[in-house]
């Protein structure tokens, strides 16, 4: 390791051996692509607080464990599982590892193809089959993209072919269930979406263990002309692990991209949320709200791209904060030469509940074309009195007042979710959630 | 129904109402008018039972009860209405589910059953039409980019579903234009019953157009300085409220 890495992982040598060993057995074309990764993430090192990127999100919990690439490990529980009732097609994934027999894909419809990346790489010729895994990394890569990259085991890749529609959503499952602390899962998906096809995706990260876990997911969507996709992340680790998601939207002319991020679990949890709008009138909604409690660390970083002229970009986060729970936004909106008539906006609200909670919120807009829009807007604070009194005087009680209120500011970013069944479940999941909170009726 | 005694009430020291006596009887409508500043929007706040007033002397009695020691919300359930001078936007409360959970509150309280869903969309539906107002307001949130007009008309439509004893209607001409004035005044006009009372709070004389009072109250720096008969609206509109709030014509 170089010295100039200020956070090194605690034990850089079982990782080390650990990678030497995945690269042995991987295919031979994986094997330099496997390494030159390796070799930018210790270049780069774990960021600090010092790294603007990082400020307010230590990532000292997650260089205290001891990594190594999670073994498949216990079965999951499948029965009761959020989305657990939803129709339609999906891939089950158990410590990063894929479970064929709790995943089901039937019969699809014309122009869509589901399958996950390890499938592909037992193919013989498979050089060249999977193109994430050959793409130069940009210049943007940050240090879990190049660690995904190093470790990565399996995904899910799916495809749409011109036209074709995937007219029930996909459900992707993420279940940890390793015992041991350290259990590294390393999976990257794909999801390419042809002109004018549209396609829901849903990835529930969920955890079933008392162990502190690290989960270092990616998912790349690439939007062709017109495309329409929603994707959903539904984090709900268990307590003690930790979770960074990264996300990278592409999105070409005409095309729409709805993203929701719903951050519930995880001791300390991250999503990048990276989305380039490269055609004309493309159109991007990041959407997302995080339920802190206890001790937790959510944090959404975004950087909107705007590269092309014409589009139009939304992104609205709320964060509803208890106890001694941070949560973090950062939101960048990079408006590239020439893209003009540009339509940005930015919004990121928070509800403390209690005196201890923190939120730390950063705007951050970078024009470098006329003739744009881009606005933003933050608050942090506790309930807003005027909305209690106007209800109480209405005769609502006090305390469903706060109910009604709490419920809202979640409520507000769940009713963008489009696709029903979806929606209807997580409204339901995050009240009960919320319900469960003792400070909210207090 | 509603007696006021020598109310006095402020905001951080500042004192705003300074001794206020006001007696409404059931099937009364009174106005109270007042320049700025004179102490009227604070007369509502504190009578709907607002945090932040100070009560430093006088009581209200309501029906029989100590207004002043109710919570808001037993205000309301109690029949005291406040139609809001500035209607506060709550985004992420669906407009139906908070009429639905502030209509059958009042229910609980009244001991009757709460409406399902299709009872209370009933009921709703009929009211709505009186008021002028579109349908698709319902599924929005409450107040949330509604028009100023929409806003007041939308005051009045609670209004018509909590069926208040008496209603304290704070500035609700201010914003409209005439003919959203008429449509809200003749929402008001038909809840008046002879059992209920309504408190109508004005700066200007318009609105008593259409909300005819039996006893107009002019008050002027946290004190009522002239009360009377409808005719004293219209004396205002003509010559202004100098006549009567230059300290030599005050009562002493």
């Amino acid at each position: 390791m170089p010295a100039t890495l200020t956070a090194p992982l605690r034990q850089p040598d079982p990782l080390g051996a650990a990678f030497a060993q995945l690269r042995q057995a991987s295919p031979a074309w994986m094997q330099p692509l496997r390494q030159a990764a390796w070799a930018r993430f210790l270049k780069r090192g774990l960021p600090t607080t010092r790294d603007e990127d990082w400020r307010f999100t230590s990532l000292a919990a997650l260089a205290a464990l001891p990594l190594a690439p999670a073994r498949p490990g216990p079965a999951p529980r499948m029965e009761g599982a959020v989305f657990g009732t939803l129709p339609g097609p999906c891939l089950v994934f158990v410590n990063g590892h894929f479970a064929p027999s709790l995943s089901h894909v039937g019969t699809l419809p014309k122009g869509v193809k589901i399958t996950h990346r390890a499938a592909q790489w037992a193919q013989e010729h498979a050089d060249g089959c999977d193109e994430t895994a050959t793409a130069t990394p940009s210049q943007h890569e940050g240090p879990f993209e190049a660690l995904n990259a190093a470790f990565h085991q399996d995904g899910a890749l799916i495809e749409l072919a011109e036209d074709a529609e995937l007219s029930e959503p996909l459900r992707l499952f993420f279940i940890h269930t390793a015992t041991e602390d350290g259990s590294m899962a390393s999976l990257r998906h794909r999801i390419i979406a042809g002109p004018r096809s549209r396609a829901t995706v849903i990835e529930a990260h969920l955890g079933q263990t008392h162990a502190a876990y690290f989960n270092n997911s990616l998912t790349e969507i690439h939007a062709a002309a017109e495309a329409r996709v929603e994707h959903l992340r539904f984090q709900d680790e268990s307590a003690a692990a930790i979770h960074v998601g990264t996300l990278s939207l592409r999105l070409a002319a005409g095309s729409h991209v709805a993203h929701h991020s719903l951050l519930l679990g995880a001791r300390l949890a991250r999503c990048n949320l990276r989305a380039r709008l490269e055609g004309e009138r493309a159109d991007c909604l990041l959407n997302g709200m995080c339920l802190g409690a206890g001790t937790q660390v959510l944090d959404h970083h975004m950087v909107m791209e705007h590269v092309s002229r014409h589009c139009e970009s939304r992104e609205f986060f709320n964060g509803i904060l208890d106890d001694e729970s941070r949560g973090v936004f950062h939101g960048r909106i990079h408006v590239h030469p020439g893209a003009v008539k540009t339509d940005a906006k930015q919004t990121n609200r928070n509800l403390l509940l209690s005196g201890e909670a923190t939120a730390n919120t950063k705007p951050q807009l970078e024009i470098y074309a006329d003739d744009v829009r881009c606005t933003h807007g933050a608050t942090v604070g506790q309930m807003n009195p005027d909305q209690v009194f106007y209800l109480r005087a209405r005769g609502i009680s006090q305390e469903s007042a706060q109910r009604m209120l709490v419920h809202a500011f979640a409520g507000e970013i769940i009713d963008r979710i489009a696709c029903q069944p979806a929606r209807e479940e997580l409204d339901r999941l995050v009240w009960d959630r919320l319900e469960q909170n003792p400070h909210i009726a207090a | 129904m509603l007696e006021i005694k020598n109310l006095h009430a402020g905001v951080e020291g500042r004192p705003i109402l300074k001794g206020i006596h006001l007696s409404i009887r059931p099937g009364e409508v009174h106005a109270v008018m007042g320049p700025n500043g004179s102490g009227k929007s604070t007369l509502a706040q504190v009578l709907a039972g607002r945090e932040g007033y100070i009560i430093t002397e006088g009581e209200v009695w309501y029906e029989g009860k100590d207004l002043l020691a109710m919570e808001p919300e037993e205000r309301a359930r109690a029949g005291v209405f406040l139609a809001f001078q500035y209607p506060v936007e709550i985004p992420g409360v669906n407009t139906t589910y908070f009429l639905r959970t502030a209509v059958n509150a009042l229910r609980q309280h009244r001991g009757e059953a709460p409406l399902d869903a299709v009872k209370f969309l009933g009921a709703m539906r009929e009211k709505i039409k009186l008021l002028e107002l579109d349908e698709s307001l319902l599924k929005r949130s409450v107040n949330e980019g509604f028009s100023c007009g929409e806003k007041k008309r939308a005051e009045i439509l609670q209004m018509a579903l909590l069926e208040p004893r008496l209603a304290v209607l704070d500035e609700t001409d201010s914003g409209l234009d005439i003919d959203a004035l008429k449509v809200v005044a003749s929402g008001v006009n038909r809840l008046k019953t002879p059992q209920t009372a309504q408190l109508v709070i004005t700066h200007y004389q318009r609105l008593l157009e259409y909300i005819v009072p039996d006893h107009v109250h002019v008050l002027h720096d946290g004190r009522i300085v002239r009360s009377g008969g409808k005719e004293l609206a219209f004396e205002l509109e003509e010559r202004g409220y100098d006549w009567l709030v230059k300290p030599s014509l005050q009562p002493a």
